[in-house]
Protein backbone atom coordinates (compact mmCIF):
# COMPACT_ATOMS: atom_id res chain seq x y z
CA UNK A 1 0.00 0.00 0.00
CA UNK A 2 1.44 3.35 -1.08
CA UNK A 3 1.43 5.45 2.09
CA UNK A 4 2.34 9.05 2.67
CA UNK A 5 2.67 10.76 6.04
CA UNK A 6 2.57 14.51 5.57
CA UNK A 7 1.54 17.85 6.93
CA UNK A 8 0.74 21.20 5.43
CA UNK A 9 0.29 24.69 6.74
CA UNK A 10 -2.33 27.32 5.94
CA UNK A 11 -1.97 31.04 6.60
CA UNK A 12 -5.30 31.46 8.32
CA UNK A 13 -8.57 29.79 9.23
CA UNK A 14 -11.75 31.70 10.06
CA UNK A 15 -13.60 30.01 12.91
CA UNK A 16 -17.33 29.93 13.62
CA UNK A 17 -16.60 31.93 16.75
CA UNK A 18 -15.37 34.85 14.63
CA UNK A 19 -11.77 34.34 15.71
CA UNK A 20 -9.11 33.88 13.05
CA UNK A 21 -6.49 31.26 13.73
CA UNK A 22 -3.17 31.93 12.00
CA UNK A 23 -1.28 29.94 10.95
CA UNK A 24 -2.84 26.45 11.03
CA UNK A 25 -0.99 23.17 10.69
CA UNK A 26 -2.69 19.97 9.45
CA UNK A 27 -1.23 16.49 9.84
CA UNK A 28 -2.53 13.94 7.35
CA UNK A 29 -1.82 10.59 5.78
CA UNK A 30 -2.78 9.19 2.41
CA UNK A 31 -3.06 5.60 1.23
CA UNK A 32 -3.22 4.36 -2.35
CA UNK A 33 -2.92 6.50 -5.44
CA UNK A 34 -5.01 9.28 -6.91
CA UNK A 35 -6.18 8.31 -10.42
CA UNK A 36 -5.71 10.52 -13.48
CA UNK A 37 -9.33 11.73 -13.39
CA UNK A 38 -8.92 12.58 -9.68
CA UNK A 39 -12.20 10.80 -9.11
CA UNK A 40 -11.22 8.11 -6.61
CA UNK A 41 -10.45 10.20 -3.52
CA UNK A 42 -12.02 9.27 -0.22
CA UNK A 43 -11.81 11.38 2.92
CA UNK A 44 -11.90 9.42 6.17
CA UNK A 45 -12.80 11.53 9.17
CA UNK A 46 -11.84 10.27 12.59
CA UNK A 47 -13.77 9.94 15.80
CA UNK A 48 -13.06 11.78 19.04
CA UNK A 49 -9.76 10.16 20.02
CA UNK A 50 -8.52 9.17 16.56
CA UNK A 51 -5.79 10.71 14.46
CA UNK A 52 -4.46 10.84 10.91
CA UNK A 53 -3.02 7.34 11.18
CA UNK A 54 -6.11 5.48 9.98
CA UNK A 55 -4.57 2.58 8.07
CA UNK A 56 -1.54 0.31 8.10
CA UNK A 57 0.19 -0.95 11.24
CA UNK A 58 -1.66 0.34 14.29
CA UNK A 59 -4.09 2.42 12.22
CA UNK A 60 -7.37 3.06 14.06
CA UNK A 61 -9.46 1.84 11.09
CA UNK A 62 -6.96 -0.58 9.52
CA UNK A 63 -9.76 -3.19 9.58
CA UNK A 64 -11.62 -1.11 6.98
CA UNK A 65 -8.86 0.61 4.99
CA UNK A 66 -6.23 -1.23 2.97
CA UNK A 67 -5.73 -3.47 -0.07
CA UNK A 68 -8.92 -5.48 -0.68
CA UNK A 69 -10.68 -3.97 2.33
CA UNK A 70 -13.91 -1.94 2.38
CA UNK A 71 -12.03 1.24 1.50
CA UNK A 72 -9.83 -0.58 -0.98
CA UNK A 73 -6.53 1.24 -1.38
CA UNK A 74 -5.87 -0.69 -4.61
CA UNK A 75 -8.78 1.23 -6.11
CA UNK A 76 -9.18 4.36 -4.09
CA UNK A 77 -7.02 7.19 -2.79
CA UNK A 78 -7.74 7.50 0.93
CA UNK A 79 -6.97 10.64 2.94
CA UNK A 80 -7.22 11.07 6.70
CA UNK A 81 -6.23 14.17 8.65
CA UNK A 82 -6.05 14.91 12.36
CA UNK A 83 -8.90 17.24 13.41
CA UNK A 84 -8.57 20.87 14.36
CA UNK A 85 -8.19 21.10 18.14
CA UNK A 86 -6.45 17.73 18.16
CA UNK A 87 -3.07 16.82 19.55
CA UNK A 88 -1.61 14.58 16.89
CA UNK A 89 0.00 17.08 14.56
CA UNK A 90 -2.87 19.42 13.73
CA UNK A 91 -3.13 22.77 15.51
CA UNK A 92 -4.81 22.49 18.90
CA UNK A 93 -4.61 23.81 22.46
CA UNK A 94 -1.22 22.14 22.93
CA UNK A 95 0.26 24.05 19.96
CA UNK A 96 2.39 27.15 20.42
CA UNK A 97 0.56 30.47 20.22
CA UNK A 98 2.84 32.49 17.89
CA UNK A 99 1.99 35.70 19.73
CA UNK A 100 3.18 34.49 23.13
CA UNK A 101 5.60 31.71 22.26
CA UNK A 102 3.78 29.52 24.81
CA UNK A 103 1.19 26.76 24.35
CA UNK A 104 -2.32 28.10 23.80
CA UNK A 105 -3.78 25.92 26.58
CA UNK A 106 -7.24 27.26 27.52
CA UNK A 107 -6.69 30.49 25.57
CA UNK A 108 -7.12 28.43 22.39
CA UNK A 109 -10.29 29.59 20.62
CA UNK A 110 -13.31 27.29 20.81
CA UNK A 111 -13.56 25.19 17.66
CA UNK A 112 -16.60 23.52 16.10
CA UNK A 113 -17.24 20.49 13.89
CA UNK A 114 -17.84 22.98 11.04
CA UNK A 115 -14.39 24.50 11.68
CA UNK A 116 -12.79 21.06 11.50
CA UNK A 117 -14.54 20.44 8.18
CA UNK A 118 -13.58 23.86 6.81
CA UNK A 119 -9.94 23.01 7.48
CA UNK A 120 -10.36 19.59 5.82
CA UNK A 121 -11.84 21.31 2.79
CA UNK A 122 -8.74 23.53 2.58
CA UNK A 123 -6.63 20.38 2.62
CA UNK A 124 -8.73 18.79 -0.15
CA UNK A 125 -8.37 21.99 -2.22
CA UNK A 126 -4.65 21.92 -1.54
CA UNK A 127 -4.48 18.32 -2.79
CA UNK A 128 -6.23 19.42 -5.99
CA UNK A 129 -9.29 17.23 -5.53
CA UNK A 130 -12.52 18.72 -6.87
CA UNK A 131 -15.02 16.13 -5.77
CA UNK A 132 -14.59 13.41 -3.18
CA UNK A 133 -15.96 9.99 -4.01
CA UNK A 134 -17.06 9.78 -0.42
CA UNK A 135 -16.48 11.18 3.04
CA UNK A 136 -16.90 8.66 5.82
CA UNK A 137 -16.43 8.21 9.52
CA UNK A 138 -18.09 6.94 12.67
CA UNK A 139 -19.26 8.79 15.75
CA UNK A 140 -17.71 12.29 15.64
CA UNK A 141 -16.42 11.26 12.21
CA UNK A 142 -20.03 10.79 11.18
CA UNK A 143 -20.83 14.33 12.34
CA UNK A 144 -18.05 15.64 10.09
CA UNK A 145 -19.32 13.52 7.18
CA UNK A 146 -22.79 15.05 7.65
CA UNK A 147 -21.29 18.53 7.92
CA UNK A 148 -19.44 17.95 4.64
CA UNK A 149 -22.61 16.80 2.86
CA UNK A 150 -24.65 19.75 4.13
CA UNK A 151 -22.03 22.49 3.69
CA UNK A 152 -20.22 21.31 0.55
CA UNK A 153 -22.77 19.10 -1.25
CA UNK A 154 -21.20 19.75 -4.65
CA UNK A 155 -17.84 18.51 -3.37
CA UNK A 156 -18.97 15.00 -2.37
CA UNK A 157 -20.41 12.26 -4.58
CA UNK A 158 -21.50 10.48 -1.42
CA UNK A 159 -21.30 10.43 2.35
CA UNK A 160 -21.17 7.46 4.75
CA UNK A 161 -21.96 8.65 8.29
CA UNK A 162 -21.78 5.73 10.71
CA UNK A 163 -23.11 5.41 14.28
CA UNK A 164 -23.67 9.12 14.52
CA UNK A 165 -26.18 11.90 15.13
CA UNK A 166 -27.24 15.32 13.86
CA UNK A 167 -26.94 16.57 17.46
CA UNK A 168 -25.93 15.20 20.83
CA UNK A 169 -28.60 14.13 23.27
CA UNK A 170 -28.56 15.10 26.94
CA UNK A 171 -27.07 11.65 27.71
CA UNK A 172 -24.18 12.15 25.29
CA UNK A 173 -23.45 15.64 26.63
CA UNK A 174 -23.65 14.28 30.17
CA UNK A 175 -20.97 11.65 29.62
CA UNK A 176 -18.70 14.22 27.98
CA UNK A 177 -19.19 16.58 30.89
CA UNK A 178 -18.20 13.86 33.36
CA UNK A 179 -14.98 13.45 31.38
CA UNK A 180 -14.27 17.18 31.35
CA UNK A 181 -14.98 17.49 35.07
CA UNK A 182 -12.67 14.57 35.85
CA UNK A 183 -9.84 16.37 34.03
CA UNK A 184 -10.57 19.75 35.64
CA UNK A 185 -10.76 18.17 39.09
CA UNK A 186 -7.18 16.91 38.74
CA UNK A 187 -4.94 19.47 40.55
CA UNK A 188 -2.28 18.89 37.91
CA UNK A 189 -4.65 20.29 35.30
CA UNK A 190 -3.87 23.77 36.70
CA UNK A 191 -6.45 25.58 34.53
CA UNK A 192 -4.90 23.98 31.49
CA UNK A 193 -1.37 25.20 32.15
CA UNK A 194 0.44 21.93 32.62
CA UNK A 195 2.63 21.84 29.52
CA UNK A 196 6.23 21.16 30.52
CA UNK A 197 5.12 19.99 33.97
CA UNK A 198 3.12 17.14 35.48
CA UNK A 199 0.25 16.09 33.21
CA UNK A 200 -3.29 15.79 34.62
CA UNK A 201 -2.99 12.06 34.03
CA UNK A 202 -5.34 10.87 36.75
CA UNK A 203 -8.17 13.09 35.54
CA UNK A 204 -7.63 12.23 31.88
CA UNK A 205 -7.45 8.50 32.68
CA UNK A 206 -10.77 8.63 34.58
CA UNK A 207 -12.33 10.53 31.67
CA UNK A 208 -11.15 7.82 29.29
CA UNK A 209 -12.42 5.05 31.56
CA UNK A 210 -15.92 6.53 31.50
CA UNK A 211 -15.64 6.88 27.74
CA UNK A 212 -14.70 3.24 27.30
CA UNK A 213 -17.73 2.08 29.28
CA UNK A 214 -19.99 4.05 26.94
CA UNK A 215 -18.36 2.52 23.86
CA UNK A 216 -19.09 -1.05 24.97
CA UNK A 217 -22.34 -2.88 25.61
CA UNK A 218 -23.60 -4.80 28.61
CA UNK A 219 -23.34 -7.98 26.53
CA UNK A 220 -19.80 -7.37 25.30
CA UNK A 221 -18.63 -6.50 28.82
CA UNK A 222 -20.24 -9.63 30.23
CA UNK A 223 -18.59 -11.68 27.50
CA UNK A 224 -15.18 -10.06 27.83
CA UNK A 225 -14.90 -9.65 31.60
CA UNK A 226 -17.86 -11.15 33.40
CA UNK A 227 -16.93 -11.23 37.07
CA UNK A 228 -13.46 -12.54 36.36
CA UNK A 229 -10.76 -11.50 38.80
CA UNK A 230 -7.38 -10.14 37.76
CA UNK A 231 -5.96 -10.36 41.25
CA UNK A 232 -7.70 -11.52 44.45
CA UNK A 233 -8.95 -7.99 45.08
CA UNK A 234 -9.34 -6.61 41.56
CA UNK A 235 -11.89 -7.44 38.87
CA UNK A 236 -10.71 -7.93 35.33
CA UNK A 237 -12.89 -5.03 34.15
CA UNK A 238 -11.29 -2.65 36.66
CA UNK A 239 -7.83 -3.62 35.53
CA UNK A 240 -8.80 -3.23 31.86
CA UNK A 241 -10.28 0.23 32.30
CA UNK A 242 -7.30 1.46 34.30
CA UNK A 243 -4.92 0.09 31.71
CA UNK A 244 -6.81 1.78 28.86
CA UNK A 245 -7.18 4.99 30.85
CA UNK A 246 -3.49 5.39 31.67
CA UNK A 247 -2.42 4.28 28.20
CA UNK A 248 -4.53 7.12 26.82
CA UNK A 249 -2.55 9.68 28.81
CA UNK A 250 0.54 8.83 26.78
CA UNK A 251 -1.04 9.82 23.50
CA UNK A 252 -3.74 12.37 24.22
CA UNK A 253 -3.74 15.93 25.48
CA UNK A 254 -6.21 16.72 28.28
CA UNK A 255 -7.02 20.17 26.87
CA UNK A 256 -7.77 18.63 23.45
CA UNK A 257 -10.19 16.36 25.30
CA UNK A 258 -12.01 19.41 26.62
CA UNK A 259 -12.04 21.30 23.30
CA UNK A 260 -13.06 18.40 21.09
CA UNK A 261 -15.82 17.13 23.37
CA UNK A 262 -17.21 20.69 23.46
CA UNK A 263 -17.17 20.76 19.66
CA UNK A 264 -19.17 17.51 19.62
CA UNK A 265 -21.65 18.73 22.23
CA UNK A 266 -22.33 22.03 20.47
CA UNK A 267 -22.72 20.41 17.04
CA UNK A 268 -26.40 20.71 16.07
CA UNK A 269 -27.39 20.63 12.42
CA UNK A 270 -30.96 21.55 13.31
CA UNK A 271 -29.84 25.00 14.43
CA UNK A 272 -29.45 25.79 10.74
CA UNK A 273 -32.98 24.68 9.90
CA UNK A 274 -35.23 21.66 10.08
CA UNK A 275 -33.24 18.60 9.00
CA UNK A 276 -35.20 17.91 5.79
CA UNK A 277 -34.67 21.47 4.55
CA UNK A 278 -30.90 21.05 4.98
CA UNK A 279 -30.97 18.20 2.46
CA UNK A 280 -33.22 19.97 -0.06
CA UNK A 281 -32.07 19.04 -3.60
CA UNK A 282 -28.90 17.42 -2.23
CA UNK A 283 -27.59 15.22 -5.04
CA UNK A 284 -25.08 13.23 -3.01
CA UNK A 285 -25.70 9.56 -2.27
CA UNK A 286 -25.92 8.64 1.41
CA UNK A 287 -25.26 5.44 3.30
CA UNK A 288 -26.06 5.53 7.00
CA UNK A 289 -25.24 2.67 9.32
CA UNK A 290 -26.23 2.19 12.93
CA UNK A 291 -25.68 -0.70 15.33
CA UNK A 292 -28.34 -2.54 17.31
CA UNK A 293 -26.31 -2.60 20.55
CA UNK A 294 -25.03 1.00 20.31
CA UNK A 295 -26.64 2.78 23.25
CA UNK A 296 -24.36 5.84 23.08
CA UNK A 297 -25.41 6.75 19.52
CA UNK A 298 -28.66 4.78 19.35
CA UNK A 299 -30.18 3.84 15.97
CA UNK A 300 -32.98 6.40 16.41
CA UNK A 301 -30.42 9.16 15.90
CA UNK A 302 -29.40 7.75 12.51
CA UNK A 303 -33.05 7.15 11.65
CA UNK A 304 -33.85 10.81 12.28
CA UNK A 305 -31.33 11.77 9.59
CA UNK A 306 -32.47 9.02 7.22
CA UNK A 307 -36.11 10.09 7.60
CA UNK A 308 -35.16 13.67 6.73
CA UNK A 309 -33.27 12.47 3.65
CA UNK A 310 -36.17 10.27 2.55
CA UNK A 311 -38.54 13.17 3.14
CA UNK A 312 -36.65 15.05 0.43
CA UNK A 313 -36.34 11.93 -1.72
CA UNK A 314 -32.55 12.03 -1.48
CA UNK A 315 -30.62 8.93 -2.53
CA UNK A 316 -30.13 7.19 0.79
CA UNK A 317 -29.41 3.64 1.95
CA UNK A 318 -29.70 2.69 5.59
CA UNK A 319 -29.13 -0.43 7.63
CA UNK A 320 -29.13 -1.15 11.32
CA UNK A 321 -26.47 -3.82 11.67
CA UNK A 322 -26.78 -6.56 14.24
CA UNK A 323 -23.73 -6.27 16.46
CA UNK A 324 -22.84 -6.98 20.06
CA UNK A 325 -20.06 -4.52 20.71
CA UNK A 326 -22.03 -1.34 21.31
CA UNK A 327 -20.67 1.90 19.89
CA UNK A 328 -17.29 0.26 19.29
CA UNK A 329 -18.90 -2.03 16.71
CA UNK A 330 -17.99 0.25 13.82
CA UNK A 331 -14.33 -0.23 14.72
CA UNK A 332 -14.27 -3.89 15.69
CA UNK A 333 -17.18 -5.75 14.09
CA UNK A 334 -16.52 -4.84 10.50
CA UNK A 335 -17.61 -7.87 8.47
CA UNK A 336 -21.15 -6.74 7.61
CA UNK A 337 -20.05 -3.12 7.49
CA UNK A 338 -17.41 -4.07 4.92
CA UNK A 339 -19.98 -5.78 2.71
CA UNK A 340 -22.32 -2.78 2.53
CA UNK A 341 -19.62 -0.11 2.30
CA UNK A 342 -17.77 -1.98 -0.46
CA UNK A 343 -20.91 -2.39 -2.59
CA UNK A 344 -22.11 1.15 -1.97
CA UNK A 345 -18.72 2.59 -2.94
CA UNK A 346 -18.43 0.45 -6.06
CA UNK A 347 -21.83 1.55 -7.35
CA UNK A 348 -21.16 5.18 -6.46
CA UNK A 349 -17.84 5.02 -8.28
CA UNK A 350 -19.50 3.48 -11.36
CA UNK A 351 -22.25 6.11 -11.39
CA UNK A 352 -19.83 8.98 -10.86
CA UNK A 353 -17.73 7.70 -13.77
CA UNK A 354 -20.82 7.32 -15.97
CA UNK A 355 -22.05 10.79 -15.05
CA UNK A 356 -18.68 12.45 -15.61
CA UNK B 1 -41.93 -16.75 -20.33
CA UNK B 2 -38.74 -15.04 -19.31
CA UNK B 3 -37.61 -14.88 -15.70
CA UNK B 4 -35.49 -12.35 -13.86
CA UNK B 5 -33.56 -13.81 -10.93
CA UNK B 6 -35.77 -16.86 -11.32
CA UNK B 7 -38.94 -14.87 -10.88
CA UNK B 8 -41.67 -14.32 -13.44
CA UNK B 9 -43.15 -11.37 -11.57
CA UNK B 10 -39.78 -9.58 -11.85
CA UNK B 11 -39.70 -10.20 -15.60
CA UNK B 12 -43.22 -8.80 -16.04
CA UNK B 13 -42.57 -5.77 -13.84
CA UNK B 14 -39.27 -5.24 -15.61
CA UNK B 15 -41.17 -4.97 -18.88
CA UNK B 16 -43.80 -2.59 -17.47
CA UNK B 17 -41.37 0.00 -16.13
CA UNK B 18 -40.46 2.73 -18.61
CA UNK B 19 -36.74 3.56 -18.90
CA UNK B 20 -35.17 6.42 -16.97
CA UNK B 21 -38.01 6.71 -14.45
CA UNK B 22 -38.03 7.00 -10.67
CA UNK B 23 -38.97 3.78 -8.93
CA UNK B 24 -39.68 2.80 -5.33
CA UNK B 25 -39.69 -0.94 -4.59
CA UNK B 26 -41.50 -1.78 -1.36
CA UNK B 27 -40.37 -5.06 0.17
CA UNK B 28 -37.46 -5.16 -2.25
CA UNK B 29 -35.72 -8.17 -0.71
CA UNK B 30 -32.10 -8.36 -1.78
CA UNK B 31 -32.57 -5.63 -4.36
CA UNK B 32 -32.48 -7.95 -7.39
CA UNK B 33 -35.27 -6.14 -9.25
CA UNK B 34 -33.82 -2.70 -8.44
CA UNK B 35 -30.40 -3.77 -9.67
CA UNK B 36 -31.94 -5.20 -12.85
CA UNK B 37 -33.95 -2.03 -13.47
CA UNK B 38 -30.90 0.16 -12.88
CA UNK B 39 -28.81 -1.93 -15.25
CA UNK B 40 -31.37 -2.43 -17.98
CA UNK B 41 -33.71 0.55 -17.70
CA UNK B 42 -31.44 3.14 -16.10
CA UNK B 43 -34.05 3.83 -13.44
CA UNK B 44 -33.37 5.93 -10.35
CA UNK B 45 -34.44 3.39 -7.75
CA UNK B 46 -35.05 3.18 -4.02
CA UNK B 47 -36.08 0.25 -1.92
CA UNK B 48 -37.56 -0.58 1.45
CA UNK B 49 -36.95 -3.88 3.19
CA UNK B 50 -37.42 -5.00 6.77
CA UNK B 51 -35.03 -7.92 7.06
CA UNK B 52 -31.47 -6.85 7.87
CA UNK B 53 -29.54 -9.56 6.03
CA UNK B 54 -31.50 -8.81 2.83
CA UNK B 55 -30.92 -5.07 3.21
CA UNK B 56 -27.18 -5.65 3.49
CA UNK B 57 -27.16 -7.76 0.32
CA UNK B 58 -29.23 -5.14 -1.49
CA UNK B 59 -26.92 -2.27 -0.50
CA UNK B 60 -23.90 -4.42 -1.37
CA UNK B 61 -25.51 -4.83 -4.78
CA UNK B 62 -25.58 -1.05 -5.16
CA UNK B 63 -29.28 -0.47 -4.44
CA UNK B 64 -30.34 2.42 -2.21
CA UNK B 65 -32.37 0.49 0.28
CA UNK B 66 -33.85 1.59 3.57
CA UNK B 67 -34.18 -0.91 6.40
CA UNK B 68 -37.62 -0.48 7.86
CA UNK B 69 -41.27 -1.44 7.81
CA UNK B 70 -42.76 -0.69 4.40
CA UNK B 71 -46.18 0.21 5.78
CA UNK B 72 -44.81 3.13 7.76
CA UNK B 73 -41.88 3.85 5.43
CA UNK B 74 -44.17 4.76 2.56
CA UNK B 75 -45.54 7.62 4.67
CA UNK B 76 -42.19 9.42 4.74
CA UNK B 77 -41.67 10.11 1.05
CA UNK B 78 -42.91 13.34 -0.52
CA UNK B 79 -46.04 13.40 -2.72
CA UNK B 80 -45.61 12.05 -6.25
CA UNK B 81 -41.88 11.50 -5.76
CA UNK B 82 -41.86 8.39 -7.97
CA UNK B 83 -43.12 7.35 -11.38
CA UNK B 84 -43.73 3.82 -10.13
CA UNK B 85 -44.14 2.27 -6.72
CA UNK B 86 -43.72 -1.49 -6.83
CA UNK B 87 -45.16 -3.98 -4.38
CA UNK B 88 -44.29 -7.48 -5.51
CA UNK B 89 -45.72 -10.51 -3.73
CA UNK B 90 -46.10 -8.57 -0.51
CA UNK B 91 -49.60 -7.03 -0.49
CA UNK B 92 -51.04 -10.20 1.05
CA UNK B 93 -48.49 -9.89 3.90
CA UNK B 94 -49.28 -6.31 4.89
CA UNK B 95 -51.46 -5.57 7.88
CA UNK B 96 -53.46 -2.79 6.18
CA UNK B 97 -53.36 -3.36 2.40
CA UNK B 98 -55.67 -0.47 1.51
CA UNK B 99 -53.57 1.97 3.52
CA UNK B 100 -50.47 0.71 1.71
CA UNK B 101 -52.12 1.10 -1.70
CA UNK B 102 -53.22 4.65 -0.83
CA UNK B 103 -49.69 5.46 0.29
CA UNK B 104 -48.29 4.04 -2.94
CA UNK B 105 -50.57 6.24 -5.05
CA UNK B 106 -49.71 9.27 -2.95
CA UNK B 107 -45.94 8.95 -3.36
CA UNK B 108 -46.07 7.53 -6.89
CA UNK B 109 -47.90 8.25 -10.13
CA UNK B 110 -48.52 4.53 -10.60
CA UNK B 111 -48.63 1.50 -8.36
CA UNK B 112 -47.45 -1.83 -9.71
CA UNK B 113 -48.79 -4.65 -7.59
CA UNK B 114 -48.08 -8.35 -8.05
CA UNK B 115 -49.78 -10.94 -5.87
CA UNK B 116 -50.55 -14.67 -5.83
CA UNK B 117 -54.14 -15.30 -6.90
CA UNK B 118 -56.07 -17.10 -4.20
CA UNK B 119 -58.81 -17.75 -6.75
CA UNK B 120 -56.63 -20.12 -8.79
CA UNK B 121 -58.34 -23.46 -9.36
CA UNK B 122 -55.58 -25.38 -7.55
CA UNK B 123 -56.31 -23.43 -4.40
CA UNK B 124 -60.04 -23.91 -4.73
CA UNK B 125 -59.60 -27.63 -5.33
CA UNK B 126 -57.20 -28.07 -2.45
CA UNK B 127 -59.66 -26.49 -0.06
CA UNK B 128 -62.60 -28.36 -1.48
CA UNK B 129 -60.93 -31.75 -1.41
CA UNK B 130 -58.95 -31.53 1.81
CA UNK B 131 -61.36 -29.43 3.80
CA UNK B 132 -58.33 -27.66 5.30
CA UNK B 133 -56.50 -24.46 4.57
CA UNK B 134 -54.95 -24.87 1.14
CA UNK B 135 -51.32 -25.89 0.73
CA UNK B 136 -50.33 -25.60 -2.90
CA UNK B 137 -47.30 -24.64 -4.97
CA UNK B 138 -48.62 -21.10 -4.89
CA UNK B 139 -49.34 -21.09 -1.15
CA UNK B 140 -46.79 -23.53 0.21
CA UNK B 141 -47.18 -22.70 3.91
CA UNK B 142 -49.05 -24.30 6.75
CA UNK B 143 -51.72 -21.98 8.09
CA UNK B 144 -49.74 -21.37 11.30
CA UNK B 145 -46.47 -20.28 9.74
CA UNK B 146 -47.64 -18.45 6.63
CA UNK B 147 -46.46 -14.87 6.10
CA UNK B 148 -49.73 -14.31 4.20
CA UNK B 149 -52.35 -12.69 6.38
CA UNK B 150 -54.79 -11.70 3.64
CA UNK B 151 -56.01 -13.92 0.85
CA UNK B 152 -57.19 -12.08 -2.22
CA UNK B 153 -58.21 -13.01 -5.72
CA UNK B 154 -58.06 -11.19 -9.03
CA UNK B 155 -61.76 -10.34 -8.61
CA UNK B 156 -61.22 -8.97 -5.10
CA UNK B 157 -58.44 -6.68 -6.27
CA UNK B 158 -60.39 -5.39 -9.27
CA UNK B 159 -63.38 -4.69 -7.02
CA UNK B 160 -61.26 -2.69 -4.58
CA UNK B 161 -59.72 -0.58 -7.34
CA UNK B 162 -63.18 0.13 -8.75
CA UNK B 163 -64.54 1.05 -5.33
CA UNK B 164 -61.66 3.47 -4.73
CA UNK B 165 -62.27 5.14 -8.10
CA UNK B 166 -58.79 4.24 -9.22
CA UNK B 167 -57.86 3.05 -12.68
CA UNK B 168 -56.30 -0.22 -13.77
CA UNK B 169 -53.88 0.78 -16.54
CA UNK B 170 -52.52 -2.70 -17.22
CA UNK B 171 -53.25 -6.19 -16.02
CA UNK B 172 -51.10 -9.21 -16.71
CA UNK B 173 -51.89 -12.73 -15.57
CA UNK B 174 -49.53 -15.64 -15.49
CA UNK B 175 -49.70 -19.37 -14.85
CA UNK B 176 -46.54 -21.43 -15.01
CA UNK B 177 -44.58 -20.27 -18.02
CA UNK B 178 -47.61 -18.90 -19.86
CA UNK B 179 -49.54 -15.69 -19.94
CA UNK B 180 -53.23 -16.17 -19.11
CA UNK B 181 -55.94 -14.31 -21.02
CA UNK B 182 -58.96 -16.53 -20.37
CA UNK B 183 -60.75 -16.62 -17.01
CA UNK B 184 -57.88 -15.11 -15.06
CA UNK B 185 -59.57 -15.40 -11.68
CA UNK B 186 -59.62 -19.17 -12.11
CA UNK B 187 -56.53 -19.68 -14.25
CA UNK B 188 -53.94 -17.10 -13.12
CA UNK B 189 -51.37 -17.98 -10.50
CA UNK B 190 -49.87 -14.55 -10.36
CA UNK B 191 -51.58 -11.26 -11.16
CA UNK B 192 -49.73 -8.05 -11.92
CA UNK B 193 -51.68 -4.81 -11.93
CA UNK B 194 -50.56 -1.33 -12.86
CA UNK B 195 -52.86 1.12 -11.13
CA UNK B 196 -53.11 4.89 -11.18
CA UNK B 197 -55.29 7.24 -9.22
CA UNK B 198 -57.03 7.90 -12.54
CA UNK B 199 -59.35 10.77 -13.32
CA UNK B 200 -61.33 10.30 -10.15
CA UNK B 201 -58.63 11.51 -7.83
CA UNK B 202 -59.62 10.15 -4.48
CA UNK B 203 -59.87 12.67 -1.68
CA UNK B 204 -57.75 10.40 0.47
CA UNK B 205 -54.80 10.94 -1.85
CA UNK B 206 -53.13 14.28 -1.50
CA UNK B 207 -51.23 15.43 -4.52
CA UNK B 208 -48.73 18.25 -4.36
CA UNK B 209 -49.33 21.25 -6.59
CA UNK B 210 -47.29 20.98 -9.78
Amino acid sequence: MVTEVASCSFDRLELDSGVTLAPVEVAYETYGELNAARSNAILIVHAFSGDAHAAGEGGWWSSMIGPGKAFDTDQYFVICSNVLGGCRGTTGPGSINPETGCPWAMSFPQVSIADMVRLQKMLIDHLGIGRLLTVSGGSMGGMQALEWAVTYPERVASAIPIATTARHSAQQIAFNEVGRQAIMADPDWNNGNYYGGRLPGRGLAVARMVGHITYMSDESMREKFGRKLRTPDQFEVESYLKYRGYKFVDRFDANSYIYITRAMDTFDLTQRGALPTLFESNEARFLLISYTSDWLYPPYQSLEIVKALRGRNCDVAYCNLDARYGHDSFLVEVEQQTEVVRGFLASTFREAAAGA
Amino acid sequence: MRKVYGRRDFAIIGELIEPRTRVLDLGCGEGELLAWLKENKQVDGRGVEMEGARVQKAIARGASVYQGDLESAVEDYPDQAFDYVILSQTLQETRYPLRVLRGMLRVGKRAVVAFPNFGHYSVRLATLLSGGAPRTDLFPYDWYDSPNIHFLTVLDFEALILKQGWKVERRIFVAGERQVTWMPNLMAEIAVFQVSAGAALNHSITVAAP
